[in-house]
């Protein structure tokens, strides 16, 4: 599973630590999240987000 | 305005807003706030932001006076919000710059406020460095401190951080240095505005905290662009604050905050804070028609609980109550304890409007939401008194398990 970087802040999602304060368990790829959710740091949604280079 | 040399060949060239009072639209600055600008004199000449546009006068004032014969070579945008690039254009054509430097998303921001065709912009990366003579300028993107945009720059020859609007304070004084004033007001002035302003992004205070002990930066002078600067040992005294600020650390404080129609949701407030305070928690009585929703914010913040308080009006909560919520839910506060009380009249959807909220915030509500239908008995009283006393158990339980 692939991390992905937010283009806003910097914020890396990584699947293996998943973002439990916004409820996303670990172990939950970047794929799965839901629709809603938006970057723990900025607020920014997952159309902001780019796979990690 | 007059310049003040704060190290050998640089100086402060800000301006003082001593009347202002609406910051950004979204806050008060109930002691006005200065601006505070940077100028660097080596074989470059280097100013660091500049001032809000209205201060313009005051700034080019100081700014000349620094400047001397010298021609102002470089200058630094940190960030792009008004307060700090206001003056931008008039100096770019003024002046006419070498060199405009900012971060990646700087120049995003830069384009987007002033929409430049032949400015002579270059993007830096953070942990670049930049040579300007005796001195260097090293770059430290502080992403979302508190834009995308913002950026630190660190002078090692001055042991000089420049740190844009982190640890900044709304304060406007003739003094510039934070050991010349009053420590008390000062820490006041600092819990407001990290309350307002910076409370979203305390993870990013963290790692920054984190990245700037790491990388070894011995800083002996702290600059931010409001308010006082930090020196010697103010600098540890700031960088500490930060992080008890970031760490959201509750104090043994509940604040209960409201509005009310015929008083009723007033008169069950008063009772709320008497249980508290019965169970030796400090209380913070805050009306939302007396209290801006910025000084709410300030008080929240270091406080172990929140009590939101509305009566029941056109089958919600009335709007003052409505904004604070929208106003703390952005600011993201975190460990915090919370109730929810309000007086209604027929049908009573305050109480569990107001539960939500404060649910979708994660915090932790104490007891069922309390709803008096029009106006409060003694019985009714006594139950507020006792949420109060539970609300306190809890807020002593949580405060004392973490100390």
């Amino acid at each position: 599973m692939k991390k992905h970087v937010c283009e806003v802040c910097g914020y890396i999602y990584d699947p293996a630590a998943g973002d439990p304060d916004s409820g996303v368990p670990a172990g939950t790829g970047f794929e799965d999240l839901p629709g809603d959710w938006v970057c723990p740091v900025c607020g920014a949604d997952k159309t902001n987000f780019s796979p990690e280079a | 305005m007059r310049p003040l040399e704060i190290k050998k060949d640089v100086f402060w060239v800000g301006a003082v807003d001593w009347s202002g009072r609406d910051f950004h639209g979204y806050s008060l600055s109930p002691l006005g706030t200065t601006y505070n600008s940077y100028l660097v004199k080596d074989e470059k000449t280097v100013l660091f932001d500049t001032v809000k546009a209205e201060f313009k006068d005051q700034f080019l004032c100081a700014l000349a006076q620094a400047l001397g014969e010298a021609k102002l070579d470089y200058i630094v945008a940190s960030h792009l919000e008004p307060d700090h690039s206001g003056c931008l254009p008039d100096l770019v054509e003024a002046l006419k710059p070498e060199k405009i430097f900012c971060s990646p998303m700087g120049e995003k921001a830069m384009k987007a406020h002033f929409h430049y065709r032949d400015w002579p912009v270059e993007v830096v990366q953070s942990g670049s460095e930049l040579s300007i003579g005796r001195r260097s300028l090293r770059f430290l993107e502080t992403r979302m401190l508190h834009w995308p945009d913002s950026m630190f720059t660190y002078i090692p020859e001055d042991e000089l951080l420049i740190s844009n609007d982190a640890f900044g304070q709304n304060w406007a004084t003739s003094e510039r240095f934070a050991d010349q004033v009053d420590p008390s007001t000062l820490k006041r002035a600092m819990t407001e505005y990290y309350a307002n302003i910076v409370l979203p992004f305390s993870s990013v205070v963290l790692k920054t905290l984190d990245q700037v002990r790491d990388l070894g930066l011995r800083v002996d002078m702290l600059c931010p662009d409001h308010g006082l600067m930090f020196r010697g040992p103010d600098v540890a005294m700031a960088l500490d604050a930060y992080r008890d600020f970031a760490l959201q650390r509750p104090e043994k404080k509940a604040v209960i905050v409201f509005d009310t129609m015929w008083r009723s949701t007033e008169k069950m407030a008063l009772a709320l804070a008497d249980g508290l305070a019965d169970g030796g928690v400090g209380v913070r009585v805050m009306s939302l028609k007396a209290n801006h929703h910025s000084a709410v914010m300030t008080e929240v913040m270091t406080a172990a609980a929140v009590a939101v308080g509305s009566p029941t009006h056109n089958n919600g909560v009335l709007p003052l109550v409505a904004g604070m919520l929208a106003y703390m839910k952005g600011l993201r506060p975190r460990n915090k304890l919370a109730a929810a009380f309000g007086s209604f009249g027929w049908s009573g959807e305050s109480v569990k409007v107001i539960t939500e909220w404060l649910e979708s915030m994660g915090m932790d509500v104490v007891g069922p939401g309390l709803k008096v239908r029009h106006v409060p008995e003694h019985r009714d009283f006594g139950q507020c008194y006792d949420l109060g006393r539970e609300l306190g158990r809890a807020i002593v339980e949580k405060v004392e398990s973490k100390a």
